[in-house]
């Protein structure tokens, strides 16, 4: 942190620009005011980060919880490169989270997915269940979508209702069987299709894309490590 | 309602009868966002529900008082060359501060006004409390005044978030205020709805200037 | 995150124009949109600077990540735009003083422009890499210089309009801003492609 305050400092005082006072007290006072500001900050951040950390914790697990119904804890998981799926250790990246009930049975996983929305990214988590190939549970974690026309995507429960069982059941050879497809408001038939939200046609229809090109590169290898998560 | 409000506060610090002006300017004569129109980024950015702008105002209030005080302590101190400088860093340094607490107090309320807490540094409305009252004045009428202007950017704020949630949503601090037929005007909680709403308290308050 | 170099383009230009769909840059889109010629020029400023300091702003956070100091994030990128505008505004002084009588008053201006700031936070906040990064600066540049000619040309035109006494200034621009904010909600979805 020290080489940082310094060129800060140099930096701050470059910004006086042609000075006829003496530099030497100009230099003092902003040495000055520079360790008051950086103990006043360091202060800070030590003493909110652990309230912090524990915070955001709690967000994501709340979120696990949202997505696979039933959950009461959770395990972190990481898909290694070669296709294998491992317990997670810190500082992983790429996580998936395992959910189970009260009674330790598996729940399904939670997996994080985005991609581009109406305007910006669209950021979700959504819980999969892979013994019955099914989505069970969506939840938007970050989104830039239209205030009361794209951003339903989050809240709409008609709309949310379409991933209480999103059907993603895979063939022989690990494709899926259906591909994820949004169709208009009120004309759902199938257990794979997304009713649309009338209004936010682009943003149904990103979510589709998100979650069918996750899965689509997630399920087959769920599936076939799906004893790591029962142990 | 906006001058019942002044009155009542006018009333609390009268047991200050010289310092009573610094802070009651900023709540009205000088109002920052009306009178003003200072640091309209966060005014109109963060003004989409009532409770963003509430937040927004008490944190930009926060750092306008901290920073105030800090400026008017080392008024002596700071040299005349590197004053903006000097008054940039200490404006920074409360805004971290400030992002760090909003996090430690809620995670949603953090995510919901984004980045824009730390644009507090650029809000020029602090940058000029500093340079124009705090570095003249000694520590208590400059906190008075961060408060008095902190306040009227609260209630410009509050204002316009009011507003914009109440006709765009339909609600008020998240509480349904119409029957269920009720179609809300999307338009005010858009971009285009946060130039619109300050359009329109400025001309209100264009008309008062005018009698 | 993988997003193509049209996608960061479009996004920053026009479906999540700085000025007109963030509010980040009010202040001199009030001040200075009076005149189309200081509206380009404050314009051509702004973009110059933010390609910099959008620079200079990855490197920063690199440093930052390396040292592990996230909370000194605000106060070294506050005190390096500052910094850059300054050394900026020397050097052109020095190279070419034709560029620094028609920039020279706006630079100041700029340190407190939100719109470089938020274009800094922004970058980091989306991890964009260097190159990412400077197609973001450059397009949120360029619809700040669009969103800044458009309304200084209306507001040309509105000029000798009869309008209101009390609607005229900040409070017309502020409507105009406001048609021109919807205007630009038809560009959303093409940052789809």
């Amino acid at each position: 942190m020290e080489p940082q305050k310094k060129s800060d400092m140099q930096n701050a005082t470059h910004l006086s620009g042609e000075s006829n006072a003496s530099s030497a007290k100009m230099l003092w006072a902003m040495v000055g005011i520079g360790t008051i500001c950086a103990l006043l900050i360091v202060l800070t951040y030590e003493s909110t980060s652990d309230r912090i950390a524990s915070l955001q914790d709690d967000a994501l697990e709340a979120a696990v919880f949202k997505v696979l119904p039933g959950t009461t804890s959770t395990k972190a998981f990481t898909l290694q490169p070669d296709g294998k799926i491992t317990l997670a250790k810190a500082d992983d990246g790429q996580l998936i989270y395992a959910g189970y009930d009260a009674r330790h049975q598996f729940t399904g996983v939670a997996v994080e997915a985005s991609g581009q929305g109406y305007a910006g990214i669209i950021r979700v988590l959504y819980g999969y269940q892979p013994e019955q190939e099914k989505i069970i549970g969506f939840y938007v974690l970050q989104s830039n979508e239209t205030p009361g026309l794209g951003d339903k995507i989050e809240k709409d429960n008609n709309f949310l209702a379409n991933f209480k069982a999103l059907d993603v059941a895979l063939d022989q050879s690990g494709q899926l069987l259906h591909a994820i497809v949004p169709v208009k408001n009120g004309t759902k038939s199938n257990a794979w299709e997304i009713d649309a939200i009338t209004g936010a046609t682009i943003s149904s229809r990103s979510v589709a894309d998100i979650l069918h090109s996750s899965i689509a590169e997630k399920a087959p290898v769920i599936t076939k490590n799906i004893d790591v998560f029962m142990q | 309602m906006l001058q019942k409000d002044n009155i009542a506060k006018g009333k609390d610090s009268t047991g200050r009868i010289a310092d009573t002006d610094a802070f009651i300017k900023g709540l009205w004569r000088e109002n920052p966002v009306f009178v003003q129109v200072l640091g309209m980024c966060p005014v109109l950015a963060v003004s989409n529900s009532a409770e963003n702008a509430l937040a927004m105002g008490l944190a930009t209030m926060f750092v306008l008082a901290m920073s105030n005080m800090l400026v008017s302590s080392l008024r002596n101190f700071i040299p005349k060359q590197a004053r903006i400088a000097s008054y940039i860093l200490i404006i920074a340094t409360f805004v971290t501060i400030t992002d760090y607490a909003i996090q430690a107090i809620s995670v949603d309320l953090h995510k919901s006004l984004g980045a824009f807490i730390s644009l507090i540094v650029v809000n020029c409305l602090i940058l000029s409390r500093a340079e124009a009252f705090a570095s003249k004045n000694s520590v208590l009428p400059s906190l008075l005044d961060a408060l008095g202007m902190g306040g009227g950017f609260v209630l410009g704020l509050f204002c316009l978030g009011a507003v914009r949630e109440i006709l765009g949503n339909g609600t008020f601090f998240g509480l349904a205020l119409f029957p269920e037929g009720f179609q809300p005007w999307i338009v005010m909680i858009l971009p285009a709805g946060g130039f619109f709403t300050l359009a329109l308290w400025l001309l209100i308050f264009n008309r008062w200037k005018v009698k | 995150m993988n997003e193509s170099f049209g996608n960061i383009f479009i996004n920053a230009c026009l479906v999540n124009n700085f000025v007109l769909a963030y509010f980040l840059g009010i202040c001199p889109f009030l001040g200075v949109s009076g005149k189309m010629e200081t509206a380009t020029r404050m314009g051509g400023a702004v973009t110059f600077v933010m390609l910099i300091s959008s620079l200079c702003a990855f490197g920063i956070h690199a440093l930052l990540v390396a040292i592990d100091a996230p909370y000194l994030q605000l106060i070294s990128y506050i005190v390096v735009i500052a910094s850059t505008v300054q050394l900026v505004e020397m050097f052109i002084k020095k190279m070419s003083p034709a560029l620094f009588r028609s920039l020279g008053i706006f630079l100041p201006l700029i340190t407190t422009n939100c719109a470089i700031l938020g274009l800094a936070l922004f970058q980091t906040n989306k991890g964009y890499n260097l190159p990412q990064s400077f197609v973001y600066a450059l397009g949120a540049g360029l619809g700040f210089t669009l969103a800044l000619m458009l309304i200084a040309g209306l507001r040309e035109q509105m000029e000798f309009a009869e309008v209101p006494r009390m609607v005229k200034g900040t409070v017309l621009t502020l409507i105009i801003a406001g048609i021109l904010s919807l205007a630009f909600m038809g560009f959303a979805g093409l940052g789809n492609g």
